[in-house]
């Protein structure tokens, strides 16, 4: 027992243990948690939104509990579903494409900072998997190679639908990917940073916020995520009335799922960019972190308070990133699909010259001193 | 440590890059391209260089390769046309072999004692560092690169854009 | 705000390189709001921005400079050269102002494109470090890649497009491994610290010699030197002929400049081991272009090896090093862009609309039927062939002699030899105008705009009357040159 102790208590093995414990966290999380309740979410909102009764049936015993059991009902359907590849598929690349989908959008996690820093019983607690330096550009490159996963369904398939909608996919993606990276460029030139970190830890104060200064941003960025995400109205890629449903196709039972996870994943993923980058990570407004501390400090001790302020700050943050989950689907049942050439000339007619304009008033407005950096 | 994650990646690169040239079927060529841009940028983390190696994956595995695959999508390239004739090979095999030997006897009577001149600050590859590199020392190379892209832009506009006439 | 120290930069030395840039801008946004009619008037801005480019580069002869952290060089060598590379581009940019509007491809691009193309050499010819060399090469290939397809209807500029686009990477991916070859060896791409570095430590010298090679393979290419020629003739014939005839003078004159800036500078120590590839090179280059520019058909081909042939003889030059063979090079290079571009500028009116009579028996009887352009062409003709006085034959003494005079006398008897070769063919073209029976009809009063006999008269002033003085522009040559 005691050598247990004394080999935990070794720094390096600590930080191994912390890190496991945050990535275990971060998994349970999206996928634990997030992924079976968006699609439960997007029924259920849908329903409300139109108006009728929606998945409320899969039950035990009677008991539906409105309708969530419906998740587990899925699953066990989608497991024992066949997989099935169609004739004249490429056979590896068919089986390659949802797991080259699937991990770009959890990978992208270990940048997100979900709950600031602590000292614990003496030792420092950063609520990040990885603080990289280059935070920033590393949530896109790794965004860069989720269009893998969908051209190589479109393509391996054999299917002209596919192929079709992996084009259409290609072309989108990588399309609002250039203009996603400017539409921050205007905040890293505000912050000074790339790291996540750092730019969380800038907004502690209100006022300091990115939707405070740079709202135009938040809008195009969100916009541009979503199109990036494929979901309505930018679905053109996997547009139901057309491509039959685009790249997917020819998947069915778990690799399917795979792909919708990744969907729900990356909607997370984009939301837990947007908390960080625009709305103050797991800061509450006008209250300082360090009054936190000091107030449950007081209270409970030190340690024991800061374990309860991390508390509050990771359920400051999914609140956060529950709100802007909403406002996606809200989004999503609102708008019709947009046509493909409309989406490409949104992506390069109207937002990047808008964020080209964002990224120069922001130049301005530093060099005026009318945006006082943090 | 460093010198394993070194000889594995390059090994893999290497390996993924004769893949790149000798399949068959041009996405398998595509992908192959991909995984040697990650070996490169796991190379360039390994000299503590991470701005490059992001932006190696963000730009090249990201969007240069992304773009590969929409052409050959578009053309549809399935599977190399027609029968391959083999004779020629060996002329090729060949003259790689000397390429090949000349470049490792070059290589290895080289000594690589020492470090290249100012690269040996603590903050080197952060992106502050390159930034500042970027737009004090190599400010005209910088500025040049930005004209030849335009010059790329217009170009690339002009071949492919319908005449209105 | 924290400041970040600036280093010494002097934003005068590239003047003439940003009155281009611009210029190629302003056009680009004139062009969206010109009507089709006055298409024309771009020819003329980019023409002012010439000028004014040249008006600069001629301020600044003789006042050196070193500055953007010694990457960028002022100096009469790079100055000489760059007014090379303007009287190519003014010239071309004359010679298309009809050209194109026969052809339908006028357009701002087209006009932007040669300044973007102009600027490169710009870079090219002022680089003191392996980055700005390469980035120069670079800014001034792919302009010319887009401009050799310019004529996007006609198939064979397609073709041209696209094979000097992938040979031409090929050689650039070449140059750019051999680049960084020198600096794994060196640790710096500034070339005189590379050859203070190489001159001090000789144990990498196996490095830099594997990348010097490379680095030459690159240029050779761009100079279309044998057996790197591959490209010229397919290149150059179906280009549209005002681009083939830019490509023949300003980026040659450029790949050469730096050519010489990298080998007589970066690669000194080196010189026992190259000079005898260059030896090699030029004579090969000379015989193979002259041999196979013999037994061409289609004119704009000819000329194609003909100046593949040329740069063998500008190579002798190169081998002779020195004073004399760098001062004999850079008047060479002048002359040639005189006589070439006005040869292509014939080579363009009696090509006609969509290039259809380029072949050598389109030029049967021009001699009678526009008895003016007819002497035109001889006098170009004579130059090129190197028959006295004209200043093709200066040319070609003053590189001889160069030779001659640093002991390379089989090398100075070769390259006599070869004069003779290429007398035949374009006697033959002579031939053709005043000797073969009439046919065809005359061309179109409209053949002869102003601007192109501007440009024909110039390359008669170029090749005949500076043969006849050679004075002022031989001494501008011999000041010019990087060897003292």
């Amino acid at each position: 027992m005691d050598s247990i102790v004394s080999l935990i208590t070794q720094p390096l093995v600590l930080e191994l243990l912390i890190t496991l414990v945050k990535i275990g966290f971060i998994l349970g999380l999206t996928i634990g948690f997030f992924a079976p309740m968006l699609a439960w979410v997007e029924r259920k909102q849908s329903a409300i939104m139109q108006d009728r009764v929606g998945a409320n049936r899969a039950g035990v015993f009677g008991i539906t509990v409105i309708g969530l059991l419906h998740s587990l009902a899925d699953a066990i359907k989608l497991i024992f579903k066949e997989d099935f590849i169609p004739r004249g598929a490429e056979r590896g690349l068919h089986t390659l494409a949802p797991v080259i989908a699937i991990i770009p959008s959890l990978v992208v996690f270990a940048v997100i900072p979900f709950g600031g820093q602590y000292t614990l019983w003496g030792h420092e607690v950063n609520l990040v998997i990885a603080d990289l330096d280059v935070g920033l550009l590393y949530v896109f490159a790794i965004g860069s190679l989720a269009t893998y996963g969908v051209v190589i369904a479109g393509w391996s398939s054999n299917n002209n639908w596919s192929l079709l909608g992996g084009l259409r996919a290609s072309a989108q993606m990588f399309s609002y990917e250039v203009t996603m990276g400017l539409t921050v460029i205007g905040l890293v030139m505000f912050y000074q940073s790339l790291s996540l970190v750092d730019i969380v830890a800038k907004q502690e104060n209100f006022w300091h916020w990115g939707i405070i200064w740079h709202f135009p941003a938040f809008v195009l960025f969100l916009g541009c995520a979503v199109a990036e995400n494929k979901r309505v109205p930018f679905d053109a890629p996997e547009a139901e009335a057309e491509l039959v449903a685009g790249y997917f196709t020819e998947y069915s039972g778990m690799k399917f799922v795979m792909f919708w996870t990744a969907e729900f994943l990356e909607m997370v993923s984009i939301s837990g960019m947007c908390v960080a980058l625009f709305l103050g990570g797991h800061h509450i407004p006008f209250v300082t972190q360090k009054f936190l501390l000091t107030a449950f400090g007081d209270l409970l001790g030190q340690d024991i308070g800061a374990v309860v302020v991390m508390l509050i700050g990771v359920g400051v943050f999914i609140t956060k990133l529950v709100i802007l989950l909403v406002l996606q689907m809200t989004i999503r049942w609102t708008m019709p699909r947009f046509r493909y050439d409309q989406i490409m000339k949104l992506g390069w007619k109207m937002i990047l010259p808008l964020s080209l304009c964002w990224i120069f008033l922001v130049g301005v407005g530093i060099l005026t001193g009318v945006m006082p950096r943090p | 440590m460093e010198m394993a994650i070194f000889l594995v990646m390059g090994a893999l690169s290497v390996g993924f890059s004769l893949v790149m040239i000798l399949a068959r079927k041009p996405v398998t060529s595509a992908m192959s391209l991909v995984a040697v841009m990650f070996c490169l940028a796991v190379l360039f983390a390994l000299q503590s260089a991470h701005l490059i190696a992001i932006l190696q994956i963000l730009v090249y595995a990201g969007a240069i390769m992304v773009l590969f695959l929409f052409v050959i999508m578009l053309l549809n390239l399935r599977e190399k046309e027609g029968e391959e004739s083999h004779t020629k090979g060996y002329g090729q095999i060949f003259g790689g072999a000397i390429a090949f030997t000349i470049l490792i006897v070059a290589v290895g009577s080289t000594s690589m004692s020492g470090s290249p001149a100012g690269l040996s600050s603590d903050r080197f590859g952060t992106t502050a560092e390159v930034g500042k590199i970027l737009f004090t020392k190599y400010i005209l190379p910088f500025e040049i690169t930005s004209v030849l892209l335009l010059a790329a832009l217009v170009g690339a506009v002009a071949l492919v854009k319908l005449r209105m006439r | 705000m924290e400041m970040i120290p600036l280093p010494q930069i002097s934003v005068g030395a590239i003047a003439p390189e940003l009155t281009l840039v611009a210029a190629a801008m302003i056009i680009l946004m004139l062009e969206v709001f010109t009507i089709s009619k006055g298409r024309d008037n771009l020819a003329y801005v980019a023409l002012a921005a010439v000028g004014v480019a040249g008006y600069l580069v001629i301020e600044s002869l003789g006042s050196p400079m070193t500055t953007f952290s010694k990457m960028y060089v002022v100096d009469d060598f790079s100055g000489f050269i760059k007014l090379v590379c303007l009287l190519g581009a003014g010239m071309t940019i004359l010679m298309s102002v009809k050209y194109t509007r026969d052809e339908g491809i006028d357009g701002g691009e087209y006009y932007s494109l040669l300044l973007f193309a102009t600027t490169g050499m710009f870079f090219m010819v002022s680089g003191a470090d392996l980055i700005t060399i390469f980035l120069g090469l670079e800014t001034m290939s792919i302009s010319l890649y887009a401009l050799a397809g310019y004529a996007r209807g006609r198939l064979a500029s397609n073709e041209a497009s696209i094979k000097y686009f992938i040979l031409g990477a090929l050689s650039s991916a070449f140059m750019l491994y051999g680049m960084s070859m020198i600096y794994g060896a060196a640790g710096v791409t500034n070339l005189h610290e590379i050859a203070r570095i190489i001159g001090q430590n000789k144990e990498n010298i196996h490095l830099v010699m594997l990348g010097g090679g490379l680095v030459l393979i690159g240029f050779a290419f761009k100079i279309s030197a044998v057996p790197f020629h591959m490209w010229t003739p397919d290149v150059y014939q179906g280009a549209p002929t005002p681009i083939t005839a830019f490509m023949s003078a300003g980026p040659k004159a450029a790949a050469f400049a730096a050519f010489i800036r990298v080998f007589s500078d970066a690669l000194i120590s080196l010189q026992y081991q190259w000079w005898i590839i260059v030896w090699i090179l030029a004579v090969l280059t000379m015989t193979v272009g002259n041999l196979i520019a013999l037994s061409q058909e289609n004119i704009k081909r000819m000329f194609a090896y003909s100046s593949i042939a040329h740069a063998g003889y500008i190579l002798v030059g190169f081998t002779a090093g020195g004073k004399l063979g760098e001062s004999a090079m850079l008047f060479y290079l002048l002359i040639y862009t005189f006589m070439n571009i006005g040869a292509f500028a014939i080579v363009a009116i009696v090509g006609q609309q969509g290039e259809e009579r380029t072949s050598v028996s389109d030029f049967a009887g021009l001699g009678y039927r526009h008895p003016l352009l007819g002497l035109a062409m001889v006098a170009l003709l004579f130059s090129l062939a190197g028959i006295p006085p004209t200043a093709g034959f200066w040319g070609k003494y003053y590189l001889f002699t160069a030779a001659l005079d640093q002991g390379y006398v089989w090398l100075a008897i070769l390259a006599a030899l070869n004069s003779v070769i290429a007398v035949f063919y374009y006697l033959r073209v002579i031939v053709v105008m005043y000797m073969r029976e009439e046919k065809g009809e005359s061309l179109p009063q409209n053949a002869f705009p102003a601007s192109i006999v501007v440009v024909i008269l110039v390359a008669i002033y170029g090749s005949v009357l500076l043969g006849i003085t050679p004075g002022g522009y031989l001494a501008l040559a011999a000041s010019s040159s990087l060897a003292h």
